[in-house]
């Protein structure tokens, strides 16, 4: 587990760097963020006590070290504790995340893994059949992947949900029915994520459709798949086998995809007014909430980093001589 | 040792030997030294990048209206008409002006990140490639650091707490998008400096003593060519992306750049109203324009890992496996050697379609 332990280790390093990011940002750039925020608070009684913990969050007016800030700040992390959320009545920005982050992870999570298992599969088929109509295909595929996540999804709206009333343009749920685990509400929670998640789908497989037909068109050239077609296996078997290990660079590329995807996604909640983080992002940016802000930040980051994690144990899990060298 | 240079990395150098596209010689032999453009997909991609290029420097001359221009006549977006080719959003103003004006802004914007991000990888990655050791672990470290992160969440604290200094500034606005997008490049080019580092060639310049300076820029440099090539284009597309989705949360300035006619696109509800054609010239428009680069770099890597082509096998694979290839048939037959010839050909046209590349193996001295 030695591999496992080394990639765990550079993600506590970054998320550290996440930390200090987060701290030092709003420090070096010029401009003072409290007195942006006091004047958005226009028509709330602003004590005494709401400006010194603005001061605090934000490193004004104290005569605290940057150091002496920078521990605190670190100490308040580690407690979960983000500040307050003024755009949602300051309640605590961990409160406000915990409640949109399910619903991000659920259509997100499940967009990603749908779109890299069917992307995949095609990226593999369409190096099998190289030469064919079947490389047509990648021109439509790259002009999905260089289309804006946002943009598929006023597409989508448009087509599936204004034109064709198949399924509902926005939200996560009808706001008349009362969240409980019922088959009701869980099918009209499946019928509101239908779009979204076909939009991050479609945006997304692309690149895994790519990356993997230019693994495989290696694989393909590999003795072992040669000698594989020579004992007359069949020919899905002879598939399997060269994509089994045209598998593992997508795996690897996990960290580097996800991060686009996140981001993508996140702009598709917007545009379907889906509750997750997303639109938490869009408030805070409308509200000039940089607590929320920060927040999101260092939660995404955290949600990404555990991601990679998770495809790190199923490339070990996937490859053994990951596995022998530990 | 050329030979050792050109098996994997390719430099442009062959492209531009004079005399060789002279008339009358065959389109094959054309294609053997003209390599890069006689891919299809280089040529389209060229020819569409070049068009939103023109696009945008002749656009905002040849606008029929001004883009704020509001034309008071109706309640609603209008629909095309003769009067607005691409109809109008819900202020009335015309949305082909729009578009025709939006475009400079943000290839400007991608131009500039992908010139400061591309620097920034060449210097980490080459130096992180070919110092190794410690150099290296920190650089490749914070390579990855940057590349794990996800990238919209920092660029909203960055453009956030900016505030409204850094939504006008392109050059700004392209530095810190450069700041987010650098990093994969540096990997990449810090991989392929690595395996550089120890070819021959460059050993022997290390032996007969030249200077480290001359052997990263006159050795190894002009061998990462295509890779830099590539990680520019890719860091451009990144920055179209970005750019887009920074104006469409109305982070920067959403004037009239693509990603800001869908920001009012969106605030307007056009997508639930049916008013397509509001949003769906900016959206083609941006998707086209990275099509382009995507192709642009398709090209790029075909040209540095042959096997990629359609019908293009490696001189490793030519011959000898021959057969197998004919067996699964899907990829033709095509014999890779170092002379010249009129041998390969017919069925490796018909066979490969029209969408894929070039066959020639690249680069022999």
């Amino acid at each position: 587990m030695l591999v496992i332990a080394r990639r765990l280790f550079f993600y506590l390093v970054t998320a550290a760097v996440a930390i200090s990011l987060d701290f030092l940002i709003p420090r070096l750039i010029p401009g003072n963020p409290v007195d942006a925020i006091l004047a958005k608070m226009q028509g709330v009684t602003i004590t005494p006590a709401v400006i010194h913990a603005l001061d605090l969050q934000f490193g004004v007016n104290t005569s605290a070290s940057l150091w002496g800030q920078y521990t605190h700040f670190w100490n308040n992390v580690l407690h979960g504790n983000f500040g307050v959320s003024s755009a949602n009545g300051f309640e605590p920005v961990s409160t406000v995340i915990r409640e949109a982050l399910p619903y991000t992870l659920g259509l997100v999570g499940v967009a990603t893994l749908i779109s890299f298992l069917l992307g995949t599969a095609i990226g593999a088929i369409v190096a099998w059949k190289r030469g064919s109509w079947l490389d047509n295909l990648l021109p439509v595929v790259t002009f999905f992947q260089a289309a804006p996540y946002f943009f598929l999804a006023f597409l989508a709206i448009d087509v599936f949900a204004i034109t064709l009333g198949w399924f509902p343009p926005s939200r996560a749920a009808n706001a008349t029915d009362f969240p409980a685990f019922t088959w009701t509400y869980l099918s009209d929670v499946l019928d509101h994520a239908v779009l979204p998640a076909l939009t991050i789908v479609v945006a997304s497989a692309a690149g895994w459709i790519v990356g993997m037909r230019n693994v495989m068109l290696t694989t393909m050239d590999e003795d072992y798949v040669l000698i594989a077609a020579a004992k007359g296996l069949r020919k899905g078997r002879v598939i399997w086998y060269a994509a089994r290990n045209a598998i593992l660079p997508s795996v690897s590329g996990f960290a580097l995809a996800i991060g686009f995807i996140v981001s993508g996604a996140l702009l598709t909640e917007i545009v379907f007014s889906y509750p997750g983080l997303g639109s938490l992002l869009l408030q805070a940016v409308s509200n000039n909430d940089y607590e929320l802000m920060q927040g999101l930040f260092l939660i995404i980051t955290f949600t990404v980093l555990a991601a990679n994690l998770i495809a790190d144990f199923v490339y070990v899990f996937l490859d053994p001589r990951t596995r022998q060298e530990a | 040792m050329a030979a050792s240079i050109s098996t994997e990395q390719v430099t442009g150098g062959g492209a531009s030997v004079p005399g060789s596209a002279l008339p009358g010689t065959t389109p094959r032999r054309r294609q053997r030294t003209l390599r890069l453009p006689r891919s299809p997909k280089i040529i389209a991609g060229l020819a569409m990048l070049a068009f939103f290029v023109l696009l945008s420097i002749i656009g905002p001359l040849v606008a029929p209206y001004s883009p704020d221009q509001i034309f008071a006549n109706s309640p609603v977006p209008l629909p095309p008409s003769g009067a607005h080719w691409l109809g109008t959003t819900s202020l009335q103003q015309d949305v082909f002006s729009q578009l025709l004006v939006g475009g400079g802004d943000m290839l400007l914007v991608a131009f500039i990140a992908g010139v400061i991000a591309t620097a920034l990888s060449v210097v980490v990655g080459v130096t992180a490639g070919y110092l190794g050791g410690l150099a290296d672990d920190l650089l490749s470290m914070l390579a990855n650091i940057f590349l794990v992160m996800p990238a919209l969440p920092l660029l909203v604290i960055l453009f956030g707490f900016l505030g409204k200094t850094g939504s006008d500034d392109l050059f700004l606005i392209g530095f810190i998008i450069s700041i987010t997008g650098w990093a994969w490049g540096a990997r990449v080019l810090r991989a392929q400096t690595l395996s550089l580092r120890n070819r021959d060639y460059v050993d022997s310049a290390r032996i007969i003593g030249e200077r480290r300076s001359r052997i990263i820029f006159a050795e190894i440099l002009p061998n990462l060519t295509p890779i830099v090539a590539s990680s520019f284009l890719f860091t451009v597309l990144y920055a179209i992306g970005t750019y887009s989705a920074m104006a469409f949360l109305g982070l920067v300035n959403p004037n009239w750049s693509w990603g800001g006619i869908l920001y009012y696109a969106q605030v307007n509800n056009a997508e639930l109203s049916g008013y397509w054609w509001w949003y769906i010239p900016p959206g083609i428009a941006i998707a086209l324009l990275g099509t382009a680069l995507v192709l642009l770099n398709f090209g790029i890597d075909e040209f540095i890992n042959p096997r990629l082509r359609a019908a293009g096998l490696t001189r490793r694979t030519g011959g000898r496996r021959g057969t197998r290839t004919r067996r699964s048939q899907q990829f033709a037959l095509t014999p890779v050697t170092r002379i010249p010839r009129a041998t390969f050909g017919t069925p490796v046209v018909q066979a490969r379609g029209a969408a894929l590349g070039t066959s020639s193996e690249g680069g022999q001295a």
